[in-house]
Parts: C-alpha cells; sequence; structure tokens
C-alpha cells in the first residue's frame, strides 16, 4: 500500500507517468487525462552490445536483456510517447550485429530514436548503422521540448582515417578499456556548426534536451567517460533556460549540475559497470576490465543492468530506472536545488552502505 | 496411521515451542513407538519452526485444526475438504496436475504439499497471502474449490456443532456466538504447522555426516545441484538446515512461454479488473491465461512477470506432478526443463521476462540421472514409502 500511495504522490507531483512496477498503471490514465499540462514520458533503452559468436549464434545473456526491456516498455501504461535507443546496439559493429538487434528492437510499439554509439561506428564508420536507423545527428520538436541527438563517439581524424591497417582493428582498439592506443570521444566541429545554427531557431525559454551516447562532459578518460569537446558543447547549450543531457555508455546511474546543464546517465541491458570476473561458471564474454566489482546477485544475469522511462515534467527530465531485483530508482529534479537528486538516497545517512565484508 | 503420526509428531514438536519461536527436539519419537538412535531425529535438518506470537501451538488446537482440515461439511456440497487436495496419504497433494474442487471442477494450479508449508514466508503459488492463517480462509470461497459464497455456513456449523463448540471453548475460551473465522484459521494453521518433517537421507549425510547415507550416484548429484545445475541458488541449502527454498519468486519460463503474446493485453485487462475491485484468488484460479501472470498478478512488479515462487524440494519426489500448473510430469522432466534454460520441449521460445539466473545447463544424460537420483534422496523418513529402495531404519510407522 504504502508503495502505491507514495507512487501516486509522485504522479500528482510530476504529472507524468508511472512505472508499471509500483502503482497500478490503470489508475493512472484517468490521472494522466486529468492533467491538461504538456507533461509527457519516453522509454529509454540503450547498450544492448549483441555480439555475434559465429554463424547464428549471439551472446543469449546480451540478447535476453535487450528482449526484456523491448516487452516491458510495450507494457507501459499510459504508453511513453517515443523511444530513444541510446547506442551501442552492436558490440563489434557488424552487420550481423546490427541486423540482429534491428529485429528485436523492431518489436517495439513506438517510433525509436536512434543514438550512435562506439560499438556501432568504429568498423564502418557508421555506414551500415545510418542504412538502417537514419542520419547520425539530428533534431526534432515533441510538445514544445527541442530534442537533439548527437554523435559525440567521433574522434580525431588523424586516429579515425590514417592509424590503423584494418576497420576491424580500429573498432577493437576503441573498443578497449584503459587502451593506451584508444583515443577520446568527441562531437567534432562539423557537428558543432551544425548544433550552433540548430540552436539558433530555437526559443530560449524552450527546454532542451541533448540526447549523446557519451557524457558531453568529462568523468573518466581511461575508459571514455569522456568527451574532449565538452565544454564547447556546454558553451552552446548555456543561453538556455532548461537543458537536460541524457547519455549512455557508462552502464550506470550517474547524475550532475554543470551550470543549467542537468546530466543523467542511463542503465544498460548488457552488463553493468564495474562487473565482476569472479563468477565464471561458463564462458561470459565480457570485455577485460581492470576494476572488478562485486555485484548483489552474480547468479541472476540481469541483475545491475536496466532500462528506464523519463517523465518530462515542466521541461525537467525525472528519470525512473527499472532495475531487475532490485530496488527501482528515481533521479528527479529537485526545483528548489536546481540540479537532478535521487529520490530516496540523497541523503548521506540514506545510502546503501558498500560490502565491508572483507 | 500416517495421519496419526504426523498429528503426534506435532505435539511432541511443541514441547519446546514458545511463541515466534520453536527449538526442533533432539528426538520427537511417536509415543510407544520402538526405541530408535538419537540421531533419528524427524526435524533433522530443519530450522527452527516459524510460530506467530498470536497463535501458539497446542495440542488441542492441533487437534481442532486436524478435525478442521478433514471436514467436507465446508463446501458447498459437502464433498470437499482441505485435504481433498492436501491428501494425508498422498504427501498432502493430489498427485494431480491442477487442484479439483466441487463437482470436478478444476482451478489453474497444483496443489502444493502441506508438508513444511510452515516454513514459506508467503503462501500461495503467487505468494498472496502472507501466512497460513490468512491462506487457509481463501480455498472455502474460491469458486473452482470449496465453491461456499461466503464464510458463514462454515461459522454456522462450528456455532452449532457440539464437538466444536467444545473444542474452540477449550482451545481459544470463546463462546459459539463469539466464534470467527480467525479461530477456524488459526486452528487450521496450528495444525499445518505441525506437519513438519525432516530426517531424509540427505539431512542424515549432509548433517549427520552419514557418507553412507547417499548412494554414490546420488553424492554426484548433489556434487550437480551445488555446481553445473545451479539449482542451490534458488533450492537453498545453508549449514545449518535446509529449506530447499529462497522464497523468492522467479520466472522459469513455466506457463507464460506459451502465452508470451497474450501478455499485453492480458495485463490490460487483468489490472483494469483489479482496479475495479476483482478478486485476485478468483482471477488467477479461473482463468488459465491471467493464472501465467504469476506473482505480478499481486505486486504488478516487471521483476514478477509469469513469476512463481521456489516451492521446497523437501519430499519432492512424493509430489508429482510439478511445477505451479503440473506440467511436468517427472523430475527428470524437471531438471531437462532447465537444461534447456528455461523451455520444454526443447526449441520452444522463451519468453521475454525469464528470470536472468536461467540459462541451459548443458548436463549430459547421466548427469541428469544423476540428479534425479538425489532428489529421491530428500524425502522424509516418515513419508518414505516401504517399497522405496532404501528402508530407513526406524522409519517404523506403518508397523504401528
Amino acid at each position: 500500500m504504502t508503495n502505491i500511495n507514495r507512487s501516486r504522490r509522485h504522479f500528482l507531483k510530476t504529472g507524468g507517468m508511472l512505472a508499471l512496477g509500483s502503482a497500478l498503471p490503470i489508475s493512472l490514465v484517468e490521472l494522466a487525462f486529468a492533467e491538461p499540462s504538456q507533461n509527457f514520458s519516453f522509454a529509454y533503452i540503450s547498450d544492448a552490445h549483441i555480439q555475434h559468436i559465429k554463424d547464428a549464434r549471439f551472446v543469449r545473456n546480451w540478447d535476453r536483456g535487450l528482449i526484456r526491456a523491448v516487452a516491458e516498455t510495450n507494457l507501459l501504461t499510459p504508453k511513453p510517447d517515443f523511444v530513444i535507443f541510446g547506442g551501442d546496439l552492436a558490440q563489434l559493429g557488424s552487420q550481423a550485429e546490427l541486423d540482429h538487434g534491428a529485429e528485436m528492437l523492431s518489436a517495439l510499439n513506438h517510433k525509436v530514436h536512434h543514438v550512435m554509439g562506439e560499438h556501432d561506428y568504429y568498423l564502418d564508420l557508421g555506414a551500415y548503422w545510418q542504412k538502417l536507423f537514419g542520419p547520425q545527428y539530428y533534431s526534432f520538436d515533441h510538445k514544445g521540448v527541442h530534442f537533439i541527438v548527437l554523435n559525440s563517439i567521433r574522434t580525431y581524424d588523424d586516429w579515425t582515417y590514417k592509424r590503423w591497417p584494418t576497420a576491424e582493428q580500429r573498432m577493437v582498439e576503441m573498443a578497449g578499456l584503459d587502451n593506451p592506443n584508444s583515443s577520446p570521444f568527441m562531437v567534432g566541429d562539423e557537428q558543432r556548426q551544425w548544433l550552433k545554427a540548430d540552436l539558433a531557431k530555437v526559443a530560449k525559454t524552450a527546454p532542451i534536451v541533448v540526447f549523446s551516447h557519451s557524457p558531453l562532459q568529462k568523468i573518466y578518460k581511461g575508459w571514455n567517460f569522456w568527451t574532449e569537446d565538452a565544454e564547447q558543447i556546454q558553451a552552446l547549450l548555456k543561453p538556455f533556460n532548461k537543458v537536460s543531457v541524457i547519455y549512455g555508455h557508462v552502464h550506470q546511474i550517474q547524475y550532475n549540475q554543470i551550470g543549467n546543464i542537468s546530466f543523467n546517465s542511463v542503465m544498460a541491458t548488457a552488463w553493468p559497470w564495474p562487473y565482476p570476473n569472479t563468477y565464471a561458471q561458463a564462458e561470459q564474454y565480457l570485455p577485460k576490465l581492470t576494476v572488478p566489482m562485486n555485484r548483489a546477485d552474480p547468479f541472476f544475469e540481469r541483475d545491475a543492468t536496466g532500462w528506464q522511462f523519463i517523465n518530462l515534467s515542466n521541461g525537467n527530465v525525472d528519470m525512473n530506472f527499472t532495475l531487475y531485483s532490485n530496488t527501482e530508482r528515481v533521479v528527479r529534479f529537485d526545483k528548489l536545488k536546481k540540479q537532478p537528486q535521487d529520490r530516496d538516497y540523497q541523503a548521506e545517512s540514506s545510502r546503501i552502505d558498500p560490502q565491508r565484508h572483507y | 496411521m500416517r495421519k496419526l503420526l504426523v498429528t503426534i509428531l506435532g505435539i511432541s514438536a511443541l514441547a519446546v515451542c514458545r511463541p515466534g519461536f520453536c527449538i526442533p527436539p533432539a528426538t520427537a519419537e511417536p509415543p510407544g513407538s520402538p526405541p530408535v538412535s538419537a540421531d533419528v531425529n524427524p526435524l533433522l535438518g530443519l530450522p527452527p519452526l516459524p510460530v506467530p506470537a498470536d497463535n501458539p501451538q497446542t495440542p488441542a488446537k492441533i487437534q481442532l485444526g486436524n478435525k478442521l482440515f478433514h471436514d467436507k461439511r465446508f463446501s458447498i456440497d459437502g464433498t470437499i475438504s482441505c485435504s481433498s487436495c492436501h491428501d494425508d496419504n498422498k504427501a498432502f497433494t493430489d498427485n494431480l496436475p491442477v487442484a479439483v474442487g466441487h463437482h470436478g471442477l478444476t482451478g489453474t494450479r497444483n496443489a502444493p504439499t502441506v508438508i513444511n508449508a510452515a516454513f514459506n514466508k508467503l503462501q500461495f503459488w503467487d505468494g498472496r497471502e502472507p501466512s497460513l492463517e490468512a491462506q487457509s480462509k481463501a480455498p472455502f470461497i474460491n469458486p473452482l474449490e470449496a465453491g461456499l459464497p461466503s464464510h458463514q455456513p462454515i461459522l454456522d456449523i462450528v456455532r452449532s456443532d457440539a464437538d466444536y463448540r467444545k473444542a474452540f471453548n477449550e482451545v481459544f475460551g470463546v463462546q459459539a456466538d463469539k466464534l470467527t473465522m480467525e479461530h477456524v484459521s488459526k486452528a487450521i494453521a496450528s495444525f499445518e504447522r505441525s506437519i513438519i518433517a525432516g530426517n531424509s537421507a540427505f539431512d542424515r549425510y549432509y548433517f549427520k555426516a552419514d557418507k553412507s547415507a547417499l548412494t554414490e550416484q546420488q553424492q554426484r548429484g548433489f556434487q550437480l545441484f551445488l555446481g553445473q545445475g545451479r539449482c542451490v541458488s534458488c533450492h537453498v541449502i545453508e549449514q545449518d538446515q535446509a529449506l530447499f527454498t529462497d522464497g523468492r519468486f522467479h520466472n522459469i519460463g513455466i506457463g507464460i512461454n506459451a502465452i508470451q503474446q497474450d501478455v499485453p493485453p492480458l495485463v490490460q485487462a487483468f489490472l483494469e479488473a483489479k482496479a475495479h475491485g476483482g478478486n485476485v484468488d478468483q482471477m488467477v484460479l479461473s482463468d488459465k491465461k491471467t493464472s501465467e501472470l504469476g506473482r505480478f498478478a499481486v505486486t504488478q512488479s516487471f521483476n514478477d512477470m509469469g513469476a512463481f515462487k521456489t516451492p521446497t524440494l523437501r519430499n519432492i519426489a512424493l509430489t508429482a506432478p510439478y511445477m505451479h500448473d503440473g506440467s511436468l510430469k517427472t523430475l527428470k522432466d524437471v531438471i531437462i526443463h532447465y537444461n534447456n534454460g528455461g523451455v520444454t520441449p526443447a526449441g520452444a521460445q522463451v519468453n521475454a521476462y525469464l528470470s536472468g539466473g536461467i540459462r541451459p545447463l548443458n548436463l549430459t544424460d547421466s548427469q541428469i540421472d544423476d540428479l534425479d537420483t538425489f532428489l529421491e534422496a530428500l524425502t522424509s523418513a516418515q513419508f518414505a514409502k516401504p517399497t522405496a529402495s532404501a528402508v530407513i531404519p526406524g522409519d517404523s510407522h506403518d508397523k504401528h
């Protein structure tokens, strides 16, 4: 009962929609129609990392993550207005992986907007992806909000075009973590100029939401939780009242506020960062990592993965994380503090302790 | 005789019970039974029995519950009692795929055994009731089970029947006109709480270090249970006790695999009905497809879509057929289902909401047989059939 009451309160506050996870969605339909504002919701699925083994074989675990997110998104009531796929649909950018991923995504009953990830890009520089999903960067308007999609995982031309003997090697080098042969992500001159022109047409009061694969802020270079020209992009976004950046790539929940810009990350459907190598009763096909960490329930392959739906409430982003066998998380824009805040864990005292049994 | 034995066990167990807590007695032999060695504690391998503070065990209450449990008058046509589906002579289940109620009506779910149900954190396959007390009231008024329109006919009987009046007065100190369903359900729950059993070959092997208790094949099966079979992750064994359940709910690809395309409209229709006051107990037991929503019907959480409670494996060899819908005939079928990664038959489509713990196991045929044999070692001595290959010393109830 507490959950339901609490969720209803949440609903009334945001005027958005709710996870099936903790509420009776049917009762919300009426409430939603009673709310006259322009608030709406969309779903966000990201980082599926569909991985081809050989022939018709793909890594089952990653397939199951994407299939589950798609099936659950289709159960949302009321329906989200559209779905964003946040990049890294493929693991090594092959046509087989992109085709297989696109086929699983085709089960969605919604319009899907795609964001380019580095795992989709560095084999053929987005050629096949573009054939399937359209332009690598673009913008659209929806119910008064201006949405911008950037390809933020490009890098220096020298690295991309001159360094590598084969496209396959280029792909693998960029996919590596803590790899000295890698190169920092960036949006680049071409897109920044386009962005400037695109923003020139938008009223300064209009809420802006930017989707990128990398963070558009500088967090950790070794894993490319990083965008080299982040400051320049932030400067272009600065004149606007309400700006939100939503990014994938990091496979974990992050949020931040830099000036007028709210940053939120999304979860992966494939695996969480960091990830333990300790539970390997079967071949895991996990990328080699340097920082293994405990995971609550290693038996359960979906543990610490998930997807999210997002309420746009008065132009601000409220992130609702759907996490399997886990407490669901809500990161909501706090209007007083003017920054994103975890609904339940913002206070030091209400945080979950890390493991201490060592 | 078996019924009597079980009752007596419950009574002897209560010597060390107090509200909320109970220590299994070192030995709990039925009075008059031949002397048995001290390590044939019938509760060997069980944790302390949880007893609610407001419903302590007493011999008289257990006896009253026993009577209520077997009373067929508490049904629309006088043919159905609790024991119709939880038959003392069939390990407190009915060995049917799904429960059969009055006039041969069938529900959607397999009758689980009452043995050790007292240890369940939640009752029913979808955990929709929190206790034995709460659970015991539902089947009387389910249209497909005992079929009563309300609990009133039960109260009419227990308030007027001289034996019941006397017994309820003795147990609860309550006059007939003050008798409520709370009293009835407490007595039934008390009786069910007396039906607990450990002391299987596995318990003697694992907790008493009796290496001869398991055959070599069963020992291999046990290693598979812990390792490649991934069984123990949900069917939990602790250092000092084993309930063979995590008390949680998992989508393991039973039932829902076959109705995947229907899930979105089903969810919509179910939630609409529930929001308009629909009774979950009736909705899930009367419609096969709605039943397959599993615990989602209770919690509306994505995590619980198509998920059902992990049952204990104690006495599992006696409770065929298996799974929440009774769809698998043998334990071998169950192991093969898991070996297939949550589908039957192999190659069928896995449902989208499958629990992340379920994946193909790559067990060989002989490994499957090993596991199968191990599961037969989980039968409590007092329920073991005398024809079973391993006759347990001290399993003397058939000689009574």
